[in-house]
């Protein structure tokens, strides 16, 4: 691996709107750079902005007369107005489904969604965040991007590293999902594939951004994470603008660091501080693999801190057992009178089934876990279904193939007499 | 008993900019004040108030996540590795 010697610019960041990091536990502020944890307390930083003022119905006519992709929100993100203009995978704006099939299965009355990230460039929400990220690796001089990865975010860093014009080397437990690693690998980049589970590859990457071996490199999800997380705002600001500028009034949500739900909430509130849509109240679940459920047990057990746990489940892209986030994903289910639920890896697949059959959307197993919590919360009455509810799926079943045994209901010659025998004729 | 404790980018600001340095204790709660002793700061930055490890940093004695052994009680034989890790990450 070669060692690059490229020193970082903090000076005359161009990021919009952003204006500072702050400290997410103590609050103090450190000028826009590659750095992700706090000096005093090891809090996680997130980015202060000065968000435009004025007047709302100006802004929302600027961001629906802007591009159908996430930068026609870039007034609310970290990165320079003319974002659009650069090379890059311009991923987001991706369909709210009206999925009343899966509505009328579960029961559900009060309108139910699924907003499909399959859909992106590389069929996960993880182009959202890499997007931004490479905006600020851009802006810090990186030349170099990398990552510690479940999959989906390696093949969203190399496939946006040669379109912007970086080198890449990803690094992911050396067990993945074998779609997930082919999509890791053709983009051209590295791919280092560790020993080891997914909190092994993110504790190596820890250490090797204070190394010299990893110096001058961006770590979308490591020294770029503030910029990083930023992405997954554009979930809410796409959710609420699709619902015809409204809050959702519940909304599940895969939990594998947290990070997601708790931009998902971030994203919402500024959309009411904004005066983007009306203030409501909103309910946020978290979904997790009963595998890998440490905060959904937290949840449970009443605890505001998060005991990491051993992932052991189908839905890898999920199996984070020390997730960062966790204690703000319980504030914030807790603050929403949302909840924190797991389920089985039987139920993930019969999950993954029951949507592929409803709505023709194939979801890979994170995608299971959030339609397979939302049916087990409205059948524990926990999710209010006259409520309007939108599931996310983030990724595409194609990824995740070897998690559902499918195959053909008949193999035959090619005659009619066959296909009759088989007993699947009309009628 | 002497261990090597790797330092991260944000603590060096106490040790002179160096990224590893050794420790003396039989313990990691042992080692921490022996850091302490050795550069003034970075027992507060690593514990709270209450003395316990602050909720976003990790720290590993050879490999093993502390919170899954004895948390600050872990023992650290002699030769051990310790790093101190910030719990930002994730995806």
């Amino acid at each position: 691996m070669a060692v690059q010697s490229v020193e970082p610019s903090t000076t005359s960041v161009d990021l919009g709107p952003a204006a500072a990091l702050s400290c997410r536990e103590c609050g103090e502020r450190f000028p826009l750079s590659p750095i992700f944890a706090c000096a005093l307390c090891f809090g996680p930083l997130e980015i202060a902005y000065e968000l435009p003022a004025g007047d709302p119905e100006a802004l929302r006519r600027r961001i629906e007369a802007g591009p159908a992709n996430i930068w026609r929100y870039a007034p609310l993100l970290p990165v320079p107005a003319d974002v659009a203009d650069k090379p890059g995978l311009n991923p987001g704006f991706t369909k709210l489904v009206k999925a009343d099939n899966l509505a009328r299965e579960l029961g559900v009355t009060g309108g139910l969604y699924v907003k499909d990230d399959s859909g992106n460039p590389t069929h996960s929400f993880k182009d959202r965040v890499v997007a931004i990220a490479v905006e600020a690796a851009r802006a810090f001089g990186f030349t170099t991007l990398s990552c510690s990865s479940t999959g989906n975010l390696a093949g969203a860093v190399g496939a946006a590293a040669a379109r912007a014009g970086f080198r890449s080397c990803v690094f992911i437990p050396h067990d993945l999902e074998a779609g997930k690693v082919v999509m890791a690998a053709v983009y051209g980049g590295d791919l280092v594939g560790i020993e080891g589970t997914y909190d092994d590859v993110n504790r190596f990457c820890s250490e090797l951004i204070g190394d010299p071996l990893g110096e001058g490199w961006g770590f979308v999800n490591v020294n770029l994470r503030p910029y990083y997380g930023e992405g997954s705002k554009t979930l809410a600001y796409e959710i609420c603008e699709q619902l015809g500028w409204r809050l959702p009034d519940q909304i599940v949500v895969p939990i594998a660091s947290g990070s997601q739900l708790t931009k998902i909430d971030k994203g919402l509130k500024e959309l009411v501080a904004l005066g983007l849509v009306e203030d409501r109240p909103y309910r946020i679940f978290g979904a997790q693999a009963e595998g890998c459920s440490p905060v959904s047990r937290a949840f449970k057990d009443g605890h505001d801190v998060v005991r990491p746990v051993k992932p052991d489940t189908i839905a890898k892209s999920l199996a984070i057992g020390n997730p960062a986030d966790g204690p703000y994903v319980l504030d914030i289910a807790r603050r929403t009178g949302g909840a924190v639920e797991d389920v089985t890896d039987e139920q993930i697949v019969d999950a993954i089934r029951l949507l592929a059959r409803t709505e023709g959307i194939f979801a890979e197993t994170a995608g299971g876990v959030t339609v397979g919590v939302t049916k087990k919360l409205i059948e524990d009455g926990v999710l209010d279904p006259s409520l309007t509810t939108v599931v996310l799926n983030t990724g595409d079943g194609l990824k995740t193939l070897d998690a559902v045994a499918a195959g053909p209901t008949a193999t035959i010659r090619p005659s009619l007499e066959a296909f009759r025998a088989a007993g699947l004729a009309a009628g | 008993m002497s261990v090597t404790v790797r330092i991260p980018t944000i603590l060096r600001t106490y040790t002179g900019g160096k990224a590893e340095v050794s420790a003396e204790g039989a313990t990691l709660s042992e080692v921490i004040q022996s850091l302490e002793a050795d550069h003034t700061g970075v027992a507060a930055r690593v514990l709270d108030d209450s003395g316990k490890l602050r909720r976003f940093v990790n720290v590993y004695v050879n490999d093993d996540d502390v919170r899954f052994e004895q948390g600050l009680q872990t023992p650290t034989p002699a030769g051990s590795a310790v790093s101190v890790i910030p719990a930002v990450a994730g995806g």
